[in-house]
């Protein structure tokens, strides 16, 4: 358990000095601010629109922090020093997943009050938008994670990651704009219950990655 | 140096075969090394040194054949495995950590590679044998008794590969067993060498 812990601090050390952790937030921030600036300064149209611009935003940052994840580590041969040390790749994901809760899916949280406010979303909603990203981003953690390992390696492996994230996240884009409605109830579900499984199976998807990887 | 177990650490590799991208590295290969040992793994380049570390490791399956360890194993080959961003110390503290090892034990590995002068230095400033010498460091402090060393004079000047040779001797007298990869003979006296032909097998 404390080897575990100190993995996952490390994922989120590298974040914070490699500056993997403010990327995802600037982008989503820029996001947020240049968003009125195409719709112009209709109040009513980005109070509608604006949540599920910060979704799209949110579901795209995944993507930037994947080229850090792990080909650097598979490269530099921590990997291998790990499963020397009999950790399995599944419980290596993990950690990785469980770093990129803190160092990514925490800060874009704290960046979702900037950015509504930034967008101008009512109040009502900020509650709401906050609790459906709180649901989905574990799962978008795992997603990462899962993608760095498919890709880590291959050219291409952003424009890669990219074609990879869109089709698995649409139900969690669909549902989570879903929680956006006027009763939020069943979207709600329908996004905790899908944020739930791909959570659960990244690890796995993630774990069998690395070890195919391995030569 | 190190804590041992009750019991004593061996390697047994019996008539083991491995492919590697459809071309068979390693054939017919039996060895056995019992607490104590050192052996001197040597061959023509490409010939399946460090499949064999690798192998031995767990990193790599046998494709027929066993392999059979008692005691934790480290390994230090070409991939330094240090943060690139972070001080040398910091990032063997994590290696140690996960170890289990001692800050003593850290810096004494340190001090027997001579980095104890690097010790705050990001890992991305060293030099190729300053590196070679970092990540042997992490197999000192790492409390392994089978050490595995792949080329690992490779960039290390003399008094370094002087230092390297007396820490096996070192880890040896306390009952560990080191398999190491090298082209040129290590100064101590070695019980075992191990020489792999070019297909793979002993020769």
């Amino acid at each position: 358990m404390k080897a575990f812990v100190a993995l996952v601090a490390r994922e989120v050390r590298l974040a914070w000095i490699g500056g993997g952790l403010w990327l995802p937030v600037v982008f989503y921030l820029a996001v947020a601010t240049l968003f009125p600036f195409v719709t112009g300064p209709d109040k009513a149209l980005l109070a509608r629109t604006g949540g599920g611009i910060l979704w799209i935003a949110a579901l795209l940052a995944t993507l930037l922090p994947i080229e850090r994840l792990i080909l650097p580590d598979r490269q530099s041969g921590v990997l291998d020093q790990l499963a020397l040390r009999g950790w399995s790749d599944e419980l290596v994901a993990t950690a990785k997943i469980a770093g990129q809760i803190v160092a990514f899916a925490l800060p874009l949280l704290l960046a979702t009050v900037v950015g509504s406010a930034l967008i101008g979303l009512p109040e009502a909603q900020l509650g709401t938008l906050l609790l459906g990203l709180t649901l989905a981003l574990p799962a978008l953690s795992g997603l990462s994670v899962m993608i760095a390992a498919l890709t880590a390696g291959l050219s291409g492996a952003s424009a890669l990651g990219g074609l990879l994230l869109v089709p698995i996240t649409i139900p969690l884009l669909i549902f989570g704009a879903g929680t956006l409605a006027e009763d939020p109830g069943n979207a709600m579900q329908l996004l905790a219950a899908t944020s739930l499984a791909i959570t659960a199976l990244s690890p796995f998807a993630a774990g069998a990655a690395l070890r195919a990887g391995r030569i | 140096m190190s804590s041992r177990q009750a019991s004593l650490p061996s390697l047994h590799i019996d008539n083991v075969a491995v492919m590697r991208g459809n071309r068979l590295v390693l054939r017919g290969l039996s060895v056995a090394a019992r607490s104590g040992d050192i052996i001197w793994i040597r061959g023509a380049n490409g010939c399946g040194k460090s499949t064999l570390l690798r192998l031995v490791a767990g990193l790599l399956t046998v494709s027929s054949g066993a392999i059979h360890s008692e005691g934790r194993i480290a390994l230090a080959d070409e991939n330094l495995a240090l943060d690139a961003n972070m001080t040398l110390e910091t990032a063997l503290r994590f290696w140690a950590d996960m170890d289990g090892a001692s800050a003593d034990a850290r810096d004494m590995a340190l001090a027997d590679m001579d980095l104890l002068d690097l010790a705050h230095i990001p890992v991305r400033f060293l030099s190729t044998g300053q590196r070679k010498r970092a990540s042997i460091a992490r197999v000192l402090a790492s409390h392994a008794d089978i050490w595995l060393m792949d080329e690992p004079y490779n960039g290390l000047d003399s008094a370094s590969c002087a230092r390297l040779d007396q820490a096996m001797l070192a880890h040896a007298a306390l009952g560990g067993i080191v398999l190491v990869a090298a082209h040129q003979p290590p100064s101590i006296n070695i019980a075992t060498s191990l020489l792999l032909d070019k297909q793979g097998a002993a020769a």
